[in-house]
């Protein structure tokens, strides 16, 4: 008997596209009411994870169920009761926002009462009631993507999928979609969601995977990846140019647990970052900037990958 | 500031699923909320062509015409030949005008096919909403149309009805099929230019609508016979005239519905094999 709480089960789960790998056999379960990740940079593939788990892009292997359904011969059935956010927000800009809610809610074969009631609601939690009667085209990046997000709670649905929520906004647009996402999830909305932003991974998922290269790299809270795969604290030095690679050499002297040269900065992953500056300084090195801070995301990316997330 | 409570429960299995042909309603609804914002523009320019059209050429240009005796056209007025060419020639222009660019505009630039995609809509269903609009304006032009015509007084037969229905057919028979070309198309809409100069305007001028295909030189009739309009042509104008035979007539429905399956089938295919990646 499959666990009922478990919404979305992958096992080997694999996309190719011609000789292409875009997704290379992953495996992992999203439970209900759980906010879940995918945290990669661009071309990782999130988005065909995604695009599998909308039930719009057949596996090419593996397993996957979706609500105890299989997204190859109950894709409608399964669409019904899903909730889409697309990195694009595929909004009908000639139509006014209420418009745009009622075609969509169409789609799902809900009556214009019904529709009429929720858009109502939708829009107060989206906070766009009184931009109603608008036309789309001209808003903002911001107010599309919270109209996007109340699009895609018009059937009420089970998960929400979310690709790249806040790509191209700017801080305080995150900010206002990360507070309406929040608060879907403390009303139980169970969020599945890719980013290539570590803030937006730690401030919204319980659980993420990392992902690189069609693979999951590891798999954790927020928290556990941290104190996984990096140290407490990171000291960041800044070297002037002509110095950079001297004191980096040095520097393999100062007790750490790992030290990254990179091209512009050196971290160093120590307990104590305090110390460790007074270690710095001890060898004669007088660094351009030095800033102590608590490991984020980006440093557990790093560590397993070798590579920044907005590398890509 | 209260957040309004939002309901997220279980649904019930197969909620929001229904037939093919709801699932296409639903699809062909989005097209009518549309619609209902450029609709009186519509309604202007298939009144004004029509018009245009039938009095320039049918009156004007039929009155030198008319001169040189009409027995190349069956023995009727030029305004009578012209009405019911020019009428399946409008049905394929409205039918160009509704597929390749809206079509090319929801898969590419406003991705609202894509939309729909993630709701219980499947690709076929996104397709045969599209083309239920487009038989929509069909029937409304074609109406448009035979009125005209008749306040023109060319119109010869109360068979005249049934060309109504034999249009849209007409259309139909490049909608499909262009919606089936449309949807693939992924960079530039140059094609769309190729289509509408060498496709849509030498059918226009050479399928019998302005003169009978017999006025061309023998090698180029087997190609005019071919093509849809032709026999959309054919069709309503046996119908307008009168002259309608059972054999001739079936012949022609017959082409005309299996372009419209072949382009059901291709449109079907083209639309899962793009929005289904």
């Amino acid at each position: 008997m499959p666990d009922p709480d478990v919404l979305i089960r992958a096992r080997g789960l694999t996309k190719r596209f011609g000789q292409f790998t875009a997704v290379d056999g992953i495996d992992f379960e999203l439970r209900r009411g759980e906010a879940f990740g995918f945290l990669g940079p661009n071309g990782a593939g999130k988005s065909s994870t995604m695009r599998m788990i909308g039930c719009v892009s057949p596996p090419s292997g593996g397993e996957l169920s979706i609500l105890g359904l299989d997204p190859v011969i109950d894709g409608s059935a399964i669409r019904a009761r899903l909730g889409v956010v697309p990195q694009e927000d595929t909004l009908d800009v000639e139509l006014t926002v209420r418009e745009n809610l009622l075609v969509y809610g169409r789609y799902f074969g809900l009556a214009r009462a019904v529709i009429a009631d929720r858009t109502s609601r939708l829009l107060d939690f989206v906070q766009l009631s009184e931009r109603a009667d608008d036309h789309v085209e001209p808003l903002s990046g911001g107010m599309k993507r919270r109209l996007t997000i109340a699009r895609s709670l018009i059937n009420e649905p089970e998960v929400l999928i979310l690709d790249e929520p806040t790509t191209g906004l700017d801080p305080q647009a995150r900010h206002v979609v990360w507070d309406r996402l929040f608060r879907l999830k403390q009303q139980g909305v169970t969020l599945i969601l890719t980013t290539h932003y570590m803030d937006e991974a730690e401030q919204l998922c319980d659980r993420l995977v990392v992902m690189d290269g069609g693979k999951i790299a590891a798999e954790g809270s927020p928290r556990e990846l941290i104190e996984t795969y990096s140290s407490r604290e990171v000291l960041e030095l800044r070297f002037s140019t002509f110095e950079h690679d001297q004191a980096a050499d040095k520097l393999a002297a100062v007790p750490a647990e790992r030290t990254e040269v990179l091209a512009d900065r050196v971290l160093l992953y120590v307990a104590d970052g305090d110390s460790a500056m007074a270690a710095v300084r001890g060898l004669g090195l007088e660094p351009l900037t030095s800033l102590v801070r608590r490991s984020t995301l980006e440093d557990v990316f790093l560590k397993l990958t070798g590579r920044r997330l907005e590398d890509g | 500031m209260t957040i309004p409570a939002l309901r997220v429960r279980p649904s019930k299995p197969g909620a929001g699923v229904a037939r093919p042909g709801q699932m296409a309603v639903r699809a062909f609804q989005s097209w009518l909320v549309n619609y209902r914002r450029t609709w009186r523009g519509s309604i202007y320019s298939s009144v004004l062509m029509p018009v245009l059209y039938l009095g320039a050429m049918g009156l004007g240009l039929g009155t030198l015409v008319n001169k040189h005796g009409t027995a190349g056209l069956g023995g009727v007025s030029y305004l009578v030949f012209l009405a019911p060419g020019l009428m399946a020639a409008t049905a394929m222009q409205t039918a160009v005008g509704e597929s390749l660019y809206p079509v090319y505009t929801a898969v590419k630039w406003q991705q609202t096919y894509q939309a729909a995609a993630a709701t219980p809509l499947k690709p076929g269903d996104i397709f045969r909403g599209h083309l239920l609009f487009t038989t929509m304006r069909l029937a409304m032009n074609m109406t448009i149309f035979l009125v005209i015509m008749s306040a023109f007084g060319s119109v010869r037969s109360a068979w005249v009805v049934a060309a109504l229905p034999a249009a849209v057919l007409t259309g139909l028979a490049f909608a499909a099929p262009l919606d089936a070309f449309a949807v693939t198309r992924k960079n530039n809409d140059q094609a769309f230019n190729i289509i509408f100069r060498f496709g849509m305007i030498p059918l226009f001028l050479f399928s019998g609508t302005f003169f009978p295909v017999t006025q061309l030189p023998g090698w180029v009739r087997p190609l005019a016979y071919v093509t849809p309009l032709w026999h959309g042509v054919a069709l309503c104008r046996a119908l307008s005239l009168g002259s309608a035979d059972l054999v001739g007539s079936l012949g022609h429905l017959a082409y005309l519905t299996a372009i419209v399956i072949l382009g059901l089938l291709a449109g079907e295919r083209a639309y899962r094999r793009r929005l289904h990646v």
